[in-house]
Parts: C-alpha cells; structure tokens; sequence
C-alpha cells in the first residue's frame, strides 16, 4: 500500500519531537560518544517507511548510503509532510533533524529555514557538506524543491 | 638521474617503525581532537618527506619543459624526468626505459591497452577478467567489447575470496583474447597467482594484462618473472603523488598497438598529408608530461629502496595477523576476503551495522576507513552486500594503530546496542 495522509501526519518529528527539544538536548552532550547515541536514538523515531515507496522515483542517489523521500501536502492546513528513510542509522538519525527543522511547514516557513545553518550550529555540518556523499544534501535540495513548487 | 637522486641511505635490516612513520608529516596530526589513525591506504597513501622534498626541489632549481634541448634548464628537467623513468624501470625489472609509459594512472594505462587492442579484437572474442577486478579493470574493456562485439567474461571467485582456479581453467579457451586480471584485490587484499595465469594464458597466444595498483604498496612485481604483456600501477598507492602512473608493456606489443592520444610529444613529422609516430615510449605520451610527479614518484621508489623489504612485509603481516586475531572482540564483526595469500587489506561487516555508520563513527575518534563498494560493485553482488567497511594498512601503520581501530568498533557496537 502506499503511504496514507494519515501516515504523514503521525510523524512525530516536527510535531511531538521539535526543533527546540532537539536543540536542548545538544547542550546537555558533552562528547561524541554522547551526540552519535543520541543521534541514533533520534533515528528510532522514524515512522516506518511504505516498503512499496521504495522506487526509483523516491530513491536520494548518494555514494554510500540509500535514502528514501516522499512527501504529502495537505491541501486543507497548507503543510508539507515528509517521510524519509535510510539503510544507514546515522544517515537516518541526521535525517530525523533534517525532519524536526522542516516536516509539517507550510511550504515558504519551510524555505526560509537554513539547514547548513542548524547543522553548523550542532557541529555536524561535515555531514551535509558536499564533500560526503551521503545523500543529505541532496535530500535536503530535494525537499527544498518541492515546497517551492508548492509554494509558486 | 645523478644530481637529483635523494641520497639512497643502505638498507638497515629490521624494520622500525617509528622511525619510518617520522619520514610522513601528515601523520602526526590530530583529528577530530583524536591523534589520526590512517587506515585507508588503499584509496591513496601518505607521502613521505622525500618525495615532498623531491618535488620541491624539481620546481625551485630545473623546472622547464621536456624533450626541447634549446637551454640549462631544459637539460635539467630532462635529465630529472627520464632519469625517473629509469627508476621505474628498475622498481619494476623491466628490460628498457622504451617499455615504460607514463600515464595519469592505473586506469588510464588501461584504458590504453584496452583501446590499443581494440583493432585486433572482432564479434566472438572473449576478454577474461575477474569477478574480484576494480571498475578500472572492467569498464575500459566492456567499453570495448561495445565496440567490437567481443565479450567480457568474468572468472569467478570463491566464498574465501580466492580465484576460483577451476573458473578459470573452464573460461580460458579458444575464443579468449585477453586476460586483464588484478595482482591484489582492492577490497579482499588476496594476492592472485597472477604467474602461473599468465604462462597458461601466453601457451594459448592471449595478451596478459596485469593491474597492478594494488599490490606495489606492499611488495615489488619483477615483470620479467611475471611474463605478462601489460602491467600498470599508480604513483599514489605507492606514497607518491597523484596525476601520474606507469604503464609497462612488451616492446614488440608497443610498436604494434596505435596511440592513444594526438598532440605534441608523441609525433616523429607531422604533414597534412602524413603524420607519423615518435618512437616508444614517447609515442604513447601526448602533451607536455606530469614531470614533476615523475620525479616525485621515483623519489618514492628510491626511498622504498631504503628499506630492508623482507622486514617491512613482515612488519606489514604482523599488522594483518593482529588484526585478524581480535576480530573475535567484535561480537557480529566478519571478514570478507579470508585467502590464503594477503596484503594487509581487512574488509568487513558488522551485522546490523551500515559501513557508513562504522565509517563516521571511526571518523569521530580519528580513524580513517573506506567504506562503500570499493569501485567493485560485482564483487559486493557476489557477496550480498551494498558495501563494506575496509581498513587497509600501509608499513608506516602500528601495532597500536590495530588494537585502536578495534577499540574503536567496540565502541561502537557499544552506541548501536
């Protein structure tokens, strides 16, 4: 089956989990052992993606990693709701923040939002940087991307 | 290349490792506030201050051009560039400087061959490479079977990471053109019995093409004793610098095959109505050269020459055999590439664990890997996997460098549990 309305909705990241809970849990973790745990706790929080979206056409091509990317706009609210996936945990984890930043905005509150600008903030800006070719920043294009067509 | 030459230093026997890890400036550095760990020399390896010192040199006292004989420093870069040549020469026990050919690279030199035997290759033809072979030893030759109907046929591998012998001798027949095969596998580390495959190959009339880049950071190829057509490596495996390789070819095969690329250098006259071919190995070698890196790479050669090499390829064994022995302090943790024969190369999984996850994660405390599929995606096929975490080591890496990256991955583990 493919994803329904109501599956973009339970997604507790933007909505149960926000940016600033995410932000001040950052503060409290002194070393890396800290943050990656927490990262991969964060990664426990994607809802599970629709097996049967997992074609070519959501497919993020990045060197190492697999990402998936779908999204739903609700006409009604005038959000955009996303769903990501990963094969790789820290790849999932990091997209979980790329989530909390963006998922459930209206589409120009969501292009108005720095991502590099959030990731530097939390020193992980290595990760989407172009020089890794994990699929991130071609994610975060990806969705960029699409909340301006909605927003044209 | 007697002005040049670093001072070869005789060898000492024993190897010390410390004293060579003194020779990289790039190693004493911290990273991620961690001391690094360089553990991916089989993607590129660190240069020693010899070459540094090498390069430096070349562009403060006799850079010019090459090959123009009008002044002083022209002679100098000459003499420097083809001196180089010579060491190469030495390094790899060919006959003559005419038989080495400068390129950009391992695939560049095979893409030459390949494009160079493409007029002697029609429908039918089969070009034996291996299951194990890196992309540079597939791509240029199904780029040239498009062209002219041949084949390419792969030799299958064992579970071990093992040639499969059998494979081999069942594929090797009648319609066989061409064996391109790899000395070392860049992910397993086997070291292929390239010797006896190449003299079944030659009874059979079937030009031998051997990639070497992955087996001149860790032991010197004797071409000659080897009987292969064809051998090409990289400078920057062999801890000199990038943007330069060798291509060693039999001389006979030389004169017969076409350049591969027009321009300056390669001609003898050039007319509209004629044009024809300087003599080898110049023919081969289009455009203004790497000659800065020619004499960068020789001054790697010779600073390998420095080593007692037995000594080193025993500290290099040890390296391996620590690393095997604490696998078992990794519960879930396996080795993809168990052969008999190895460099020290350890490619490996860890269930539920994503290479790029072990990747980053070493990355935190100072560890560099490669992860990903090793520009050999038909080897991860065989394997089942989407890539795999490696960890290659170089004579300059220790003991300690071994016990770290495994505490690093139970440390890991640790995160993921």
């Amino acid at each position: 089956m493919t994803a329904s309305k109501q599956q973009f909705l339970d997604n507790p990241l933007g909505s149960e989990t926000t940016l600033d809970d995410v932000l001040d849990a950052f503060e409290l973790l002194d070393d890396w052992e800290e943050r990656y745990a927490y990262i991969i706790d964060l990664s426990k929080q994607l809802p599970a993606f629709p097996d049967d979206e997992r074609i070519e056409e959501n497919y993020v091509h990045g060197c190492q990693s697999q990402v998936w990317l779908i999204d739903h706009f609700d006409e009604d609210s005038g959000r955009l709701y996303l769903l990501i996936d990963s094969d790789a945990m820290i790849v999932r984890g990091l997209a979980a923040i790329i989530l909390v930043a963006l998922n459930g905005k209206a589409p120009r509150d969501l292009l108005t939002t720095d991502v590099d600008e959030l990731f530097e903030q939390l020193d992980l800006f290595r990760h989407i940087s172009p020089t890794r070719g994990n699929g991130l920043r071609a994610m975060v294009g990806k969705i960029r991307d699409i909340a301006a067509r909605q927003a044209a | 290349m007697t002005d040049l030459s670093v001072a070869k230093t005789a060898p000492t026997s024993g190897f010390d490792v410390a004293a060579a890890r003194r020779d990289f400036p790039i190693l004493s550095q911290q990273v991620n506030g961690k001391p690094l760990v360089y553990l991916d020399n089989g993607a590129s390896a660190q240069k020693p201050q010899a070459v540094l010192d090498a390069m430096d040199r070349y562009y403060r006292e006799m850079h010019s051009n090459v090959h123009r004989g009008a002044h002083t420093l022209g002679d100098r870069a000459t003499t420097a560039f083809e001196g180089a040549r010579e060491t190469v020469r030495g390094f790899l026990n060919a006959e003559s400087t005419r038989q080495i050919i400068w390129t950009r690279g391992t695939t560049e030199a095979i893409n030459l061959v390949a494009n160079g035997l493409a007029p002697r290759l029609k429908a039918g033809d089969e070009i034996l490479v291996s299951q194990m072979e890196h992309h540079a030893n597939i791509v240029p030759w199904q780029m040239v079977a498009e062209r002219t109907g041949a084949k390419v046929v792969p030799v299958q591998v064992t579970p071990d990471g093992e040639l499969d012998l059998d494979s081999f001798n069942s594929l090797l027949g009648d319609r066989t053109r061409v064996l391109a095969i790899t000395h070392v596998s860049n992910v397993l580390g086997t070291v292929n019995p390239v010797a006896p495959l190449i003299e079944q190959a030659k009874a059979r009339g079937v030009i031998t093409v051997v990639d070497g880049a992955q087996a001149v950071p860790h032991f010197q190829p004797d071409v000659q004793a080897l009987g292969c057509d064809f051998y090409a490596f990289s400078s920057h495996k062999v801890f000199g610098p990038t943007g330069i390789g060798v291509l060693y070819g039999k001389e006979q095969l030389l004169e017969e095959i076409p350049p591969y690329q027009g321009g300056g250098e390669m001609i003898e006259r050039v007319s509209f109505e004629r044009t024809t071919w300087n003599t080898l190995p110049y023919k081969f070698e289009a455009g203004t050269p790497a000659i800065a890196e020619a004499v960068g790479l020789a001054a790697a050669i010779d600073y390998l020459d420095g080593f007692d090499r037995p000594a080193m390829e025993a500290a290099e064994n040890a390296l391996l055999e620590r690393a095997n022995a604490l696998v078992e302090t990794v519960p879930g943790m396996s080795i993809i590439g168990t052969a008999q024969r190895k460099v020290p190369v350890l490619s490996f999984k860890i269930d539920g664990l994503h290479p790029s996850d072990i990747g980053t994660l070493l990355d935190q405390q100072g560890i560099a890997i490669r992860t990903g599929h090793h520009c050999a995606m038909p080897l991860m096929d065989f394997y089942g996997v989407p890539g795999t975490a490696r960890a290659s080591f170089a004579f300059y890496n220790t003991l300690e460098e071994v016990d770290q990256l495994f505490t690093g991955l139970q440390k890991i583990q640790r995160l993921f549990a």
